[in-house]
């Protein structure tokens, strides 16, 4: 069976796309990943240009909307990601199988992800906020405590898409590592970060309304463009909340459970 | 610890299972097996790749949810005590890693913190010492040998001195040396503390050493069980690994225990 050697082999390079090419056809996730950021984007910058060829003063309205927007978003994506990012570590390191067979409970692991994630996000968030005040003279501490409002708000709807993304990928392995990081962006052109909630298609507007960060973003705007805060659109931002983490925490033990009888906890991986 | 195990009569058995049964779709992982492991001593789950031991270990650990069949540990029903149970257990598998970017002492000290022990430090330094790992305390987990990590992670199911320890192949990847230093010091850790071992291991030499009780399963059934000893003899060989590849290859030599391993209810 001896096989004469050559230094470049399309049937070895054939093997190695072949070898992904079948992990792709048994995995959803992967397939999804590939057309959802080109969707996204495109949807989230054809709602900004709709809005914009109709307000082009929007911007120089409020100093700082579109930092604010900015900043603010990456409270509910580092949020999110810090919850996705713990659990994934878990998964590199094939260490749940250990964790598990510790007295550990999955309320205990939620908690536990739920407090890195607030340092997490408070370490990065908070650098880049501060980072913002002598490059472009933005202190998004200015805003007060509407600022402690918005932050807890978006960080705790950030918690619930967390812990259904951990459960996601407890039961699917790292084949849906990329919805660890993509899936919060379907989101961005729906709770309208940089543009206000009515830019969008009557169609679209009842989930945004139940999204607590638009709530927060219109707050926010609120706050730049008419020095008002407004409790109304913050306290339904914050019984919404409850509804998302509560969601989030069940979904979360349900896929647990799943894990539990489908064995997943000592061989999740690819 | 000796309160929780005096809780147990000496002749209850720590493990109890009935008619355990696992099946993930349409393949039945575990067919509806039945055996106790005794109090003390070491039972030796057996058989070939496929044969159903993960699983059932699994199922022993609560990891894996059954679809049929009673587990019970130490005398409590482990779906329903599962979190008090795992305190009084432990797991180790050179398959199931530990973070790669901790050092030794950092992982003791998480799992040690996970089981809420007391005097972590000392016990930490004890544990070290026992199966040397003195130098290796300050090294990441990742840049340990494949022999070094399987120590840390026996040194990881010990540290809340379990009074039933469940191994995956706690030898696999070590050198005859090293291998028989974790035997005896697992022999030494359980004549101190009184306790049980479930051990599935494919090294016939470490079964014959430490067993006192095989359980051979193929195909998700216990297909025989007995002492090493009476095994060799039953089947007319010269050791338990000529035992092991007759039942891997052929199943059992008679109907005597099919599905039902030692002292199980219905053959008792």
């Amino acid at each position: 069976m001896a096989v004469h050697d050559i230094p470049f082999s399309p049937r070895r390079i054939g093997a190695i796309v072949l070898r992904h090419l079948y992990l792709m056809r048994t995995s959803w996730p992967r397939l999804l990943e590939m057309v959802y950021w080109p969707t996204v984007q495109m949807v989230l910058w054809g709602f900004i240009s709709v809005f914009l060829q109709h307000n082009s003063s929007y911007i120089a309205q409020a100093t700082g909307v579109l930092l604010s927007a900015v900043l603010l978003w990456d409270v509910l994506f580092r949020g999110q990601l810090g919850i996705a990012l713990i659990f994934l570590e878990e998964i590199y390191s094939r260490n749940l199988g250990h964790l598990f067979v510790s007295p550990l409970r999955p309320g205990e692991m939620i908690c536990g992800l739920i407090i890195l994630s607030l340092i997490r996000t408070l370490i990065g968030v908070g650098g880049a906020s501060i980072v913002a005040i002598p490059l472009f003279h933005f202190n998004i501490f200015d805003m007060g405590l509407p600022l402690i409002a918005f932050f807890l708000n978006l960080v705790i709807m950030a918690w619930g898409i967390g812990l259904v993304i951990a459960g996601v990928l407890l039961r699917f392995g790292l084949g849906a590592e990329g919805i660890a990081w993509a899936a919060i962006f379907a989101l961005q052109p729906i709770c309208a970060v940089f543009y206000p909630v009515s830019t969008l298609p009557a169609w679209l507007l009842p989930m945004a309304w139940c999204l607590p960060a638009s709530h927060v973003f219109e707050g926010m705007r609120e706050l730049l463009f008419k020095h008002t805060f407004n409790s109304e659109q913050l306290m339904t931002a914050s019984l919404l909340n409850i509804i998302w983490l509560g969601a989030g925490i069940l979904i979360f033990l349900a896929f647990f459970r799943a894990a539990r009888q489908r064995g997943l906890l000592l061989q999740v991986g690819e | 610890m000796e309160s929780t195990l005096n809780s147990l009569a000496a002749s209850d058995p720590v493990i109890k299972v009935d008619a355990l049964f696992k099946q993930f779709d349409q393949v039945i992982a575990v067919n509806g097996i039945s055996f106790r492991a005794e109090r003390g001593h070491t039972t030796a789950l057996l058989g070939g790749n496929g044969a159903g031991k993960t699983t059932t270990i699994a199922m022993l650990l609560g990891l894996l949810i059954p679809s049929g069949g009673r587990i019970t540990i130490l005398g409590e029903d482990l779906l329903l005590n599962r979190h008090r149970l795992l305190h009084r257990m432990n797991f180790s598998s050179p398959y199931v890693d530990l973070p790669q970017r901790l050092t030794v002492k950092e992982n003791l000290t998480v799992y040690g913190h996970l089981y809420r022990l007391k005097n972590l430090k000392s016990r930490i330094a004890q544990i070290s010492d026992e199966l040397n790992l003195g130098e290796l305390l300050n090294r990441r987990y990742g840049r340990l040998s494949a022999g070094q990590k399987t120590r840390v992670s026996l040194a990881k199911s010990l540290l809340n001195e379990p009074e039933l320890l469940l191994l995956d192949e706690p030898t696999a990847s070590l050198d005859p040396d090293t291998a028989d230093s974790i035997r005896t010091h697992l022999e030494q850790y359980q004549q101190r503390t009184g306790a049980s071992i479930l051990l599935a291991s494919h090294n016939m030499t470490e079964v014959e050493r430490m067993a006192r009780q095989v359980i051979m399963m193929r195909k998700g059934e216990i297909v025989d069980s007995g002492t090493p000893d009476a095994l060799v003899a039953k089947y007319k060989k010269n050791s338990m690994e000529e035992v092991f590849i007759d039942i891997a290859r052929n199943g059992e030599m008679s109907n005597v225990s099919s599905k039902e391993g030692p002292n199980s209810e219905s053959s008792q």
